[in-house]
């Protein structure tokens, strides 16, 4: 069972994830899109989509963070008050997150414009996320010092399975609460080409944070994009 | 001097023949936007002056923030506060984003029921539905052109952002009953030369066109941010609430390609439209955009380039504009308007997008005859037949607040040489003028008689050929058309694809 969940199915997710995304990026690329809805409904949304994702893009970026450098989460968390203000601040964030997500997930199924935009990939969505933070949350008050063991338990794994190696003794004897947050997070990942969430994807940063101002494109000129006003 | 010349496209538009039909918005609605999403947009409007326009009060940027400040000598979105980092996280909800309900929920009727209602003691009523919810609505409290005609409505003229300044008895002239006067701004994008949806835009999604100036929204690279819909001052990007997707007037491109008029210009019965080419230094865009309020129009008169020029000429070809361009250049109805004659305005350029449509000021009604107790302006001491510039109905300040940052002297200029158009006119087909009277006007606003012939043809009895001046582009010769691509799209808007998914929502 640990076998099929936790040594084959990531890989099934990862490659849905993987083909999925560049399939509809290179077929359907219109379709790439936030699909906003704050223009049907104001209210609600800033109680929602605020805390949603301040809360949840700084913690996945701490997941993230650790994925990539163990150690340095490790170090940080030698000294036992830096260790507390991780995982207070961590939890805190979880909480924001649930709050906004429980504050979308109560628009989307209230608000008849909101409802009248939804499609069933949106609400399984919804609820995979709310599995997904509901359980992370759930870890972090159960089992303490996650960022701890999680360095030392779902990081080896998850580089075990980026290797081609899968080792699922790592994740075996974890609790199931953590187990269930491990393998929705698989599935989460899976959704993304079906969903909004390849909204998260910005191909191109420098157009977010450096490009100037204006943009030009040209039929008949070699360089078709130039720009003409600097950002100051 | 650098000079970087482009050409852009231009339309302009003469209020004072503006019938308020709305034909334009018919036409345009009927090509482009009947869509799911698209209902309540009208990239084409024609708005009532004074009126709080569409979306509701768009003019006023305390509340929507759009367009541009200078701030310490550099050109700021007003939309960002603070830094642009800062601008970003409002990614997740934009503060000042116009809702649907600023602009009007779409409906229809519920018409069947007039056919299939069980007999009864009643007439059976069409009831409205959503078109988003398909929900019957309690009641419609917005629609297009909801404020139509009403130009003394104490719910709608007055709150129109451009009565600020006014005196008591110049607003009195705009909304008191019997009294008022009310005109019309038809309004589609102005495909500005520093267009601030462009700016605004994370994805890069919107760009200017360099060969001809129309801004576009690249539809596979809009994310939905919405950062356009509120930087644009003049509201013309629009949220496409179904496809996700911001769309704006495309100043009917596959048209102006071919050499044709826009939709909109084309169908126009007032025939108050004309198009054409009008070169620009791009170079000075940015400092043009900063000048003080006072310099804003000269400043866009400035870096218009004069066609015949032989000098522009020769950049213009070495910047690769085309003969037919600059030939199309030289026979403009826009620079002629705007430039020669100097008697077309923009519309707001306090904003600083530098917009590139032009609007010549409504003189109406000028003659002098109507009786004070017949609801007119007779004023006994005058004992001209046309009405004085300062006695006309609509006060030169709230034209001034509308087409020139509140500067006045640009507006009278207008007005007093369309003044004079019409007292020379009027001298030598009924001759009740005298010849001194012409002189005088004529001198006074420096129009030459070829000038008043030009003027007189070009506002009244212009052909197609005349107002339209639009060369063809040539897409197909230009390098990056791939010419399989040309046909890809024939038989759709262009707007979204024209397949079903194998999974989920219809994009
Ligand atoms: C990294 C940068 C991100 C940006 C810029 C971003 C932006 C947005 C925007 C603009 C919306 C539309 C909100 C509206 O209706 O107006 C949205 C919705 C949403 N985002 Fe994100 N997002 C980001 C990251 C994430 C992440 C990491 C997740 C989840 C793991 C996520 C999940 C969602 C969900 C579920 C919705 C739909 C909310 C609803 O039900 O209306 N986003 N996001
Ligand atoms: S009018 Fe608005 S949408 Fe059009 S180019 Fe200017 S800023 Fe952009
Ligand atoms: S069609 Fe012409 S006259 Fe009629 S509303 Fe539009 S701009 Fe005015």
């Amino acid at each position: 069972m640990n076998a099929i969940l936790f040594a084959y199915m990531p890989y099934v997710l990862l490659m849905t994830a993987i083909v999925g995304t560049i399939y509809r990026y290179t077929t359907n690329r219109f379709s790439w899109s936030s699909q906003s809805s704050q223009f049907l409904e104001n209210r609600a949304l800033f109680f929602g989509s605020f805390p949603w994702h301040y809360g949840i893009v700084l913690v996945l970026l701490g997941h993230i963070i650790g994925l990539l450098t163990p150690s340095s989460i490790l170090a940080w968390n030698s000294a036992p008050l830096r260790l507390y203000i991780l995982e207070v601040s961590g939890l805190a964030l979880g909480l924001l997150a649930l709050f906004g997500l429980l504050a979308l997930a109560y628009r989307r199924l209230t608000n008849n414009r909101v409802k009248a935009m939804t499609t069933s990939w949106d609400v399984l969505l919804l609820i995979i996320l709310l599995i997904q933070v509901a359980t992370g949350i759930g870890n972090a008050i159960l089992y303490r010092w996650g960022s701890n063991w999680y360095a030392a338990t779902a990081v080896p794994w998850m580089w075990s399975v980026l290797t081609l190696n899968p080792n699922v003794e790592y994740v075996a004897n974890l609790p199931l609460i953590t187990k269930a947050h491990i393998f929705n997070a698989m599935l989460f990942i899976g959704l993304i080409p079906f969903t909004r969430l390849v909204h998260v994807f910005v191909i191109n940063i420098y157009k977010y944070l450096w490009r100037p101002y204006q943009v030009v494109r040209w039929y008949h000129r070699d360089s078709q994009t130039e720009n003409i006003i600097q950002y100051k | 001097m650098v000079m970087d010349i482009r050409a852009q496209l231009s339309m302009s538009f003469n209020l004072d023949k503006c019938i308020g039909c709305h034909t334009c918005s018919i036409s345009c609605k009927n090509i482009w936007t009947t869509r799911q999403g698209a209902e309540y947009m009208w990239w084409n409007n024609v708005e009532t002056k004074p009126g709080a326009g569409y979306p509701l009060t768009w003019e006023d940027q305390e509340r929507y923030r759009g367009g541009w400040e200078v701030s310490d000598g550099n050109l700021r979105l007003k939309l960002i506060k603070g830094n642009k980092l800062r601008t970003l996280a409002s990614i997740f909800f934009q503060p000042n984003l116009p809702t649907i309900d600023d602009y009007y929920e779409p409906f229809t009727y519920d018409y069947q029921n007039l056919f299939n209602a069980p007999a009864g003691d009643d007439q059976p009523v069409a009831r409205p539905k959503s078109l988003i919810t398909g929900e019957f609505m309690e009641k419609i409290n917005l629609g297009p052109n909801w404020d139509d005609d009403f130009g003394g409505s104490p719910l709608y003229a007055s709150n129109d952002p451009n009565l600020k300044g006014l005196s008591d008895s110049q607003k009195e002239m705009l909304t008191k009953f019997h009294k008022l006067f009310y005109f019309y701004v038809p309004r589609i994008c102005n495909h500005c030369l520093n267009p601030a949806c462009v700016a605004s835009c994370p994805s890069g999604a919107i760009y200017k066109r360099g060969e001809d100036g129309i801004v576009l929204i690249d539809q596979d690279t809009c994310r939905a941010w919405r950062f356009c819909v509120s930087a644009c001052p003049y509201k013309k990007p629009y949220y496409n609430w179904a496809t996700g997707k911001s769309e704006k007037c495309i100043f009917c491109y596959p048209r102006t390609e071919t050499g044709q008029p826009n939709a909109c210009a084309h169908s126009c019965v007032g025939r108050i439209r004309t198009v054409g080419v009008i070169l620009y230094d791009a170079e000075r865009i940015e400092e043009t955009a900063k000048l003080p309020d006072d310099k804003l129009v000269d400043g866009m008169r400035d870096i218009i380039l004069d066609p015949f020029d032989p000098k522009v000429i020769e950049a213009a070809k070495k910047a690769g504009i085309d003969e037919n361009w600059i030939a199309a250049a030289q026979n403009s109805p826009a620079y002629n308007l705007f430039k020669k004659w100097r008697i077309s305005l923009p519309h707001h350029p306090e904003f600083r997008t530098v917009p590139m449509n032009f609007y010549v000021p409504p003189l109406s009604p000028i003659l002098h005859q109507a009786k004070a107790d017949r609801g007119g302006t007779f004023d006994p001491e005058s004992t001209g037949f046309f009405n004085e510039i300062d006695k006309m109905r609509i006060p030169v300040k709230f034209l001034a607040n509308l087409m020139s940052a509140g500067n006045e002297r640009v507006v009278v200029e207008s007005l007093k040489k369309q003044m004079a158009v019409r007292i020379y006119w009027r001298r030598k087909r009924v001759g009740d003028i005298s010849e001194s009277e012409v002189k005088k006007a004529l001198d006074q606003t420096g129009l030459t008689l070829q000038d008043v012939e030009d003027i007189y043809r070009l506002n009244s009895l212009a052909t197609y050929k005349e107002r339209f001046v639009i060369s063809e582009t040539h897409r197909e010769s230009k390098t990056t058309v791939d010419p399989r691509m040309m046909y890809e799209k024939r038989g759709t808007i262009g707007f979204g694809a024209k397949k079903k998914e194998f999974i989920g929502r219809q994009w």
